[in-house]
């Protein structure tokens, strides 16, 4: 029998289907899988008698000719940042500890609903803070593929442990969440599909808030179809996020037509960096090649305003949340720090509760905030957002889709780069204007560096146009023709 | 009158800015699906939005929302068919989320105007700044363990109209009639209920002062969180006399919070500016800005109800009142509602009167308002009607009104069941009255020598004679014809 834990959703699918295998065998192959491989830190609970009941229900449903489609046995990890009813909810923070919720997020209740199976939660940068998911209290996350010299490498962040688990076969696919590149960027360190869809486009009701502008759910998969499956199924206008789009739900897998003869794709100039990794450039150049090859046609194009994105982003994200974290404070839920006051419970608790990652933006964000500096910075970082969403507005005008790079580098070692924030911060440098803009973005595993690691590249598209933007992956997938080992280790 | 105080070096007048905080009328908070009904156990009335659980979302009620248009409709203000809600953040442990969602900036409600009469005719215009909507916080009880505090959430998320005034307020009783009128106007609407005893309307008062003459505006100390209007004339008159002592002393007012301490009626500090909170505003990015159409607000503007200064004219022209009659009875909602149903289809000013000097002093001297009262608005028009067909006349009707009061009966039946009726019978009226001349010749003297007085004694006399129930009309009428003959 054909290794279960290395079929797509799509294949699994046609052999449910087809009843080559159920979905308890898919599940019981996962959880062996899962528990070899924990030495990855992947999740930071597994659920395995939910995920037996869940993959026995999908089948006795299957059974009786009621299957609920695409997604219904499908073993998958949710990041630990969606709350889900009954299950340790930890947000990767010692301030959530023992906090089990009595209701379950949107985006993992749709899943649930459309038959998914949840193998458990999966490890992440402490809320979500973070990229290359060091800075959870769980500890950080291996990424499945190893260095030329055996190192373990980060697994990219903030979802780690969502990555790790699909590239390492632990989870057939995951949810994640991105904030400034938190599904892209570790996507393509760990050599997966990471999809983060347009704003207001996933309910971000029962996901623990980072920053309440700019969070947003989406699909991590191995591939660009089982990203369009598993999109249909996380998606929706929900009532009670006031956020939430009420727009239609396509058949994202029906936009795979590979046809993008005379689709336009912009080549932005300012992303060409000074000092931009060869690699990078190299592989960025191959992109458009392939693309070309498919009959699309490029054009270079300029968002003028992208080298402020990241200042902006550094502003926004901690500024927002510094309140959202406020409401963790030790009287109602999670650690409680006892103190002599209430001032003193309240910096005991937090002291304690919070890493050192979550601090600093707290402080960052109460800092931007503060009465003589707003209007200096919020304020300023808000015009700066509306100049480069105008940026992209005005490009797509003249292009459909936007082809870059996804992170500036391919993982880099355990224990780099980690007591350097700033140089962490600019993993984000490409993810992030697409995320102050609220656009869909995509990356997609399209080769390996020099040292035979995993690189992404990224396509940007219109609000709500995440057809396109799959459609145009889709090709680039064909293309690239990458293949899915991990490393040395495989 | 103006409200001076006598310092050493000038007199000084003092400068008023109200916050009034009323609580919206809704089934459920501005927030959240939880329920705002008061009294109700601790902690049952609380959501996992209103308890801040991780991933919690606010969704704006927007029932409330056109409770703050209709309310800024009610003070002739602008509304704002754009405005933004807005995170204040502190720290409190009745404040689950760590932050309050306010208005800052952009208020839903804009400028309008107050006018507040006063008893002695005047009146006088004070601007309103703006009117927001913002969520009220939990309730912390220190009382109940030595050690520990107690947090009530129930409260936690109800709406909140914060009523902003201008600084256009210069005595206490300026200040007081305008939470009173404010009340008056949100009871009107059916807003808010106004019971400032349950806290469901209170008020910070600002107060500085500055020597008579001055335009300037001084540092200010503002009173949190004051719960009735006496208290907050109280306040008034206190900050007044500290301030003032304070520049006659050559110190400083400074800029701080403080609370009114009402058992020994004075201000004390809470905290200073220097330990202020930085409340650090910004837009909340989980609602989008809160915006509706003019269609939406001309639909409220439609179903308005009267409000006190329309009912106030209507009865001063229509019904020839007088400004204060008028002022007294539209006050309230209920208590102008009931008067209308005395008046309705009767004598408007006799109406009047009897609601105002009659069951007015009754109410007040049982301390109790006009919906507990012991006479119906029907009964006491019937009692009305029967003056005014002459069944009885206007003093046996004040013994029925006695009655009423003690036994709640209808009128008629008290005057059927003791024989009250009015004689309206000539003969029997013409009988008392010949009697009373027959008897009194010494006073038909009199009155032929021109003392027109003396006719009251002999009404006085047929009045004894029929025990009060003659119709006083026809008894003045017949003894004129006589005496004159």
């Amino acid at each position: 029998m054909t290794d279960l834990t290395q079929l797509t959703i799509a294949q699994a699918r046609d052999k449910l289907a087809a009843g080559e295998c159920t979905a308890v065998q898919l599940t019981e192959a996962f959880l062996k899988a899962m528990e070899a491989g924990r030495d990855l830190n992947a999740y930071i609970t597994e659920t395995p008698e939910i995920a037996l009941q869940r993959a026995q229900e999908s089948d006795a449903r299957r059974a009786k000719g009621e299957s609920l489609g695409a997604m219904d046995g499908i073993p998958v990890a949710i990041k630990d940042l969606f709350c889900t009813e009954g299950v340790l909810t930890t947000a990767g923070s010692h301030i959530l500890d023992g906090f089990t919720p009595a209701y379950e997020s949107t985006v993992s209740a749709n899943l649930r609903a459309a038959g998914a199976v949840m193998l458990g939660k999966a490890n992440l940068d402490e809320f979500a803070m973070g990229s290359a998911n060091i800075t959870s209290y769980y500890g950080p996350v291996k990424n499945p593929w190893k260095a030329a010299d055996g190192k373990d490498l980060v697994s990219g962040g903030s979802s780690g442990g969502s990555a790790a688990a699909v590239a390492g076969r632990l989870a057939m696919a995951a949810t994640g969440t991105d904030t400034g590149g938190s599904i892209r960027q570790p996507a393509s360190f760990c050599g997966i599909t990471g999809l983060k869809p347009t704003y207001g486009r996933c309910s971000r009701w029962g996901t623990v808030a980072f920053a309440s502008s700019l969070d947003q759910a989406g699909p991590m998969t191995q591939t660009v179809r089982d990203a369009a499956i598993m999109l249909g199924a996380m998606v929706g206008y929900d009532a009670k996020d006031s956020t939430s789009a009420p727009v239609d739900v396509p058949d994202f897998e029906a936009a795979l037509t590979g046809d993008i003869k005379g689709l336009k794709v912009g080549i932005p100039a300012e992303y060409k960096m000074d000092g931009m990794d060869p690699a990078i450039a190299a592989l960025w150049d191959q992109g458009i090649a392939w693309l070309k090859a498919q009959g699309a046609e490029v054009k270079d194009i300029s968002l003028p305003h992208t080298q402020y994105a990241l200042p902006a982003y550094y502003i926004v994200a901690p500024a927002e949340a510094s309140a959202n974290l406020a409401r963790y404070d030790g009287v109602r839920y999670g650690l409680r720090v006892p103190g002599d006051s209430l001032d003193d419970m309240y910096m005991n608790t937090r002291g304690e509760g919070f890493g050192e990652e979550v601090k600093r933006r707290i402080l960052i964000g109460t800092y931007v905030l503060s009465s003589g500096y707003y209007d200096a910075y919020y304020i300023k970082a808000q015009k700066v957002r509306t100049l480069i969403a105008n940026d992209f507005t005005k490009a797509f005008e003249d292009v459909d889709v936007i082809l870059t790079p996804t992170a500036p580098s391919a993982a880099f070692a355990l224990g780099e780069k980690q007591d350097d924030p700033v140089a962490m911060f600019l993993n984000d440098v490409f993810t992030v204007p697409a995320s102050l803009a609220g656009l869909p973005g995509i990356s997609v595993p399209a080769g390996l560096s020099p040292d035979g690691l995993p690189l992404g590249l990224q396509i940007l598209g219109r609000p709500f146009d995440e057809e396109t933007v799959l459609k145009v992956a889709d090709v680039l997938e064909t293309s690239a023709d990458f293949t899915r080992h991990t490393g040395g280790s495989a | 009158m103006a409200y001076t105080i006598k310092g050493e070096t000038c007199d000084w007048e003092v400068v008023i800015g109200l916050e009034v905080h009323c609580q919206v009328i809704s089934n459920a908070k501005l927030f959240s699906g939880a329920s705002t009904t008061y009294g109700a156990d601790p902690n049952t009335q609380v959501s996992t939005v209103d308890a801040a659980m991780p991933g919690m979302l606010p969704v704006i009620n927007e029932e409330c929302v056109r409770q703050a248009i209709r309310t800024g409709l009610g003070l002739k203000a602008q509304i704002n068919t754009t405005s933004v809600f807005a995170r204040k953040n502190y720290f409190y442990a009745d404040l689950p989320q760590g932050y309050q969602i306010s208005q800052a900036d952009k208020p839903i409600v804009g400028h309008g105007t107050l006018t507040l009469d006063f008893p002695d005719g005047t009146s006088r215009d004070v601007g309103i700044e703006r009117l927001h909507l913002e969520q009220d916080a939990g309730k912390s009880m220190h009382d109940q363990d030595p050690k520990r505090s107690f947090i009530d959430l129930n409260r936690t998320g109800v709406a909140l109209m914060e009523i902003v005034s201008d600084p256009d307020m210069r005595s206490p009783e300026d200040a007081g009639a305008f939470v009173r009128k404010i009340r008056s106007i949100v009871r009107y609407l059916g807003t808010c209920d106004g019971n400032m005893d349950q806290g469901s309307m209170r008020c910070d008062v600002n107060v500085s002062v500055r020597p008579v003459g001055s335009t300037e505006l001084r540092t200010r100390a503002e009173t949190k969180n004051v719960n009735s209007v006496r208290f907050i004339m109280q306040v008034i008159e206190f900050e007044a006399m500290r301030q003032v002592a304070l520049y006659d002393n050559g110190g400083q007012v400074v800029q701080e919070t403080r609370l009114f301490d009402s058992q020994k009626v004075e201000t004390r500090s809470m905290r200073s500016k220097e330990n202020a909170h930085d409340y650090r505003y910004f837009p909340d990015p989980d609602l989008l800005p809160l915006v509706f159409s003019d269609e939406l607000v001309e639909e409220i503007r439609a179903t308005l109800p009267e409000l006190p200064d329309e009912r106030k004219a209507r009865y001063v022209g229509d019904f020839g009142l007088s400004p204060y009659d008028a002022d007294v009875l539209v006050a309230e909602k209920d208590t102008a509602q009931y008067f209308e149903a005395v008046a309705e289809g009767r004598d408007q000013k006799m109406a009047a009167n009897w609601v105002i000097n009659n069951l007015f002093s009754v109410l007040s001297e049982r301390a109790i308002g006009i919906s507990e009262s012991p006479i119906s608005a029907q009964h006491l028009g019937e009692l009305l009607d029967l003056i005014a067909d002459d069944t009885i006349s206007t003093k046996i009707a004040k013994e029925v009104f006695e009655v009423m009061l003690e036994s709640g009966e209808a009128p008629a039946k008290i005057v059927e069941d003791k024989g009250l009726k009015q004689i309206t019978d000539t003969g029997a009226i013409e009988a008392a009255v010949d009697a009373a001349i027959a008897a009194g010749t010494a006073q038909v003297a009199q009155y032929k020598g021109g003392n027109e007085k003396i006719l009251g004694w002999f009404v006085g006399q047929v009045m004894k004679a029929t025990q009060g129930k003659a119709n006083p009309g026809q008894v003045n009428k017949l003894l004129k014809d006589k005496l004159d003959d």
